[in-house]
């Protein structure tokens, strides 16, 4: 019962410092690890719920496999939010090289 | 519930059909078009088909591969989940059709070819994969399989937001998939709880087992956090406008349409079926109060608005507002009239909204911008589309005989009748908000300009035009036709005769 306690606190704990980062934390890949740390947390606890002390039955077999949906979810997203991160940043550095250099963004755009 | 057998092969199609069409568009690189139009057809009839079998046979529910609840996915049919299905299929086709005039007009124009082709290329794909998504979260039966389908919704809504390629959608799309990540975390983190408190996952038995404890209150109120982040109810909707307004314009429609409709719809089953017996007065009054909130922010940012895209999308926010003020009103009205109101108010949005949205991207294409003050003249040039603008706007106003106009009635009626009367104050101030930022871009349609001469005079194609006047004239008309979305829904409310016998207390 204690382990089940312990596991899970630490699970909620991370879901929360996920959160605060999440919300303070203005650079986007922070942003993207900030929510790998909170759906770690939520997988702790799913885990730790479906912990049984050794002789006393089974293992819960259904957290687990939503830990595991949960993890092949998480990667995708992670995948894509990276993606999309990467082309803020590319288009974000090129408005700032159109602002620097004024003379060549309109040689571009008579072109 | 009755469990027939022929039944199977159909639940499970509106979700099949559009994810093996999503595959196909993405491995082909010709005629995606046509396969997309062929699962949005098929999966129109299909929901026809469901609509019959659950008139004739009863709610169904259906184990895939014969595996029963605690492991296997189970998929259910009955009332309010076949309108939301039936509403996905009407404007799912019509999006289909005018996102292939909109990308083939795109394409006609010399102006970087590549990139509206391939903005096309991956935007079939990833809108079945939307409809499959969507189609999954109304059937399913299963409240993980139901954040599997949440997810499937948020990674195809964020990338079809980034699709046009500039930066400003780029950076909203960024934001709207990580308060989606944000939102389904949440979900998850409340499915945690309720399976400690309960040991099930399946919908059904969950009913049963909904007792009033600590637990499970953790598990409402994170549930009810992660779906109203989706759904951009008031304090949650900042990501809402920029995602929908700056995206392309079937995307918008999709978006705007359908995305917000399918959370609000799970949070909805939630706190009327599961949660019933646990929610309180104040909370649903919170809810209430946010829903009004939200009606007169989102329409007082509309008429600030100087672009016509940003203006409909701050008016979803406000027309989301009136599905919430349903909630405090759920306790005088009777099970299912709680569950008409809604279904209206979203089947009529889901059906203008698209309408407006098509009208403004046609409206884009023609003039090359959407600044509102710069509108004169569009009704000479695009007379059925200003046509659709218009009985889109009557629908949303909720004047008579659209559906919105029977959802405002009993709203108003419920209201009066057990003596809250501020409810009602909001609910027509907002029609009377809605009225000003409608017509006032219908006044500047009509202006006529002073040189007579647009730079851009070549016909838009009838897809770009009809699917929109179609859809605005269903949802205008579905006033005319209410019996018959009530007869479906009086079909689904066996489960809510099963907890309240005699309507709610």
């Amino acid at each position: 019962m204690i382990t089940t306690l312990l596991y899970s606190l630490t699970g909620l704990i991370l879901f929360g410092m996920g959160l605060f980062t999440l919300i303070i934390h203005s650079h986007p890949l922070r942003k993207i690890l900030a929510v790998n740390v909170m759906a770690t947390g939520v997988f702790l606890i799913l885990v730790a719920t479906a912990y049984i002390p050794l002789g006393q039955g089974d293992i819960d077999p259904v957290p687990h496999a939503m830990v595991l949906t949960g993890i092949v979810v998480s990667v995708s997203v992670t995948a894509l939010a990276l993606i999309l991160a990467c082309r803020v940043q590319e288009t974000s550095n090129l408005a700032l090289l159109k602002k620097t250099k004024p003379s060549q963004a309109t040689k571009e755009s008579k072109a | 519930m009755i469990f027939h057998a022929d039944t199977p092969s159909w639940v499970i199609a509106p979700v099949v059909l559009p994810l093996i069409a999503g595959l196909l568009c993405f491995l082909c690189n010709r005629r995606t078009f046509v396969i997309a139009l062929a699962a949005a057809l098929a999966n129109f009839f299909v929901a026809f088909l469901l609509i019959y079998q659950l008139l004739v046979f009863g709610p169904m529910r259906c184990y895939i591969g014969g595996w029963a609840p605690p492991l296997g996915i189970t998929l259910r049919t009955d009332g309010p989940a076949l309108l939301m299905l039936l509403m996905t299929a009407v404007t799912g086709l019509a999006i289909t059709l005018y996102a292939r005039g909109y990308f083939s007009y795109r394409i006609s124009d010399p102006v970087r070819v590549g990139r509206h082709q391939r903005q096309q290329r991956y935007f079939w794909p990833l809108w079945m994969l939307m409809l499959a998504g969507l189609n999954g979260l109304f059937l399913s039966g299963d409240i993980f399989n139901l954040y599997v389908t949440l997810e499937l919704i948020g990674i195809s809504a964020a990338s079809l937001a980034a699709l046009s390629g500039k930066p400003a959608s780029q950076r909203a799309s960024f934001r709207y998939l990580l308060i989606s990540l944000l939102g389904s975390l949440t979900y998850l983190l409340g499915i945690v709880f309720l399976y400690r408190s309960c040991g099930v996952l399946d919908l059904e038995m969950l009913r049963n087992l909904a007792a009033n404890g600590l637990g499970m209150r953790a598990a409402l109120a994170l549930l009810t956090v992660g779906l109203l982040l989706k759904t951009a109810l008031v304090p949650l909707h900042f990501w809402l406008p920029p995602a929908h307004a700056n995206a392309l314009a079937p995307v918008s429609v999709i978006l705007s349409a359908l995305v917000v409709k399918g959370s609000f719809y799970l949070l909805f089953r939630f706190w009327f079926e599961l949660f019933a017996p646990i929610v309180s007065m104040s909370a649903l009054n919170f809810m209430g109060t946010l829903g009004a909130i939200a009606i007169l922010w989102g329409a007082i940012q509309a008429m600030r608005q100087h672009r016509l895209k940003l203006m409909i999308a701050y008016s979803t926010v406000s027309q989301l507002g009136y599905l919430f003020v349903a909630f405090p009103l759920s306790r005088v009205a009777e099970g299912a009239q709680v569950w008409s109101i809604v279904i209206f108010m979203a089947l009529t949005h889901a059906c203008a909204k698209s309408a407006m949205f098509m009208a403004a991207g046609s409206v884009y294409l023609h003039l090359g911008h959407d600044r509102i003050k710069d509108l004169a003249g569009v009704r000479a040039s695009l007379p059925i589309t200003v046509f659709a603008y218009g009985i889109a706007g009557v629908s949303l106003m909720g004047l008579p005989p659209s559906g919105a106009f029977i959802a405002k009635w009993m709203l108003l009626s419920s209201s009066f009748a057990s003596s809250q009367w501020w409810w009602a104050l909001v609910i027509m101030a907002g029609s009377l908000l809605a009225m000003v930022y409608v017509f006032r871009v219908m006044s500047q349609f009509f202006v006529i300009p002073e040189e007579n001469a647009l730079k851009n005079s070549t016909p838009l194609s009838p897809l770009l035009e009809w699917p929109a006047l179609i859809l605005a004239l269903i949802s205008l008309f579905l006033g005319l036709i209410a019996p018959w979305p009530l007869r479906i829904l009086s079909q689904g409310s066996t489960a809510f005769a099963q907890i309240f016998p005699g309507g709610l207390p």
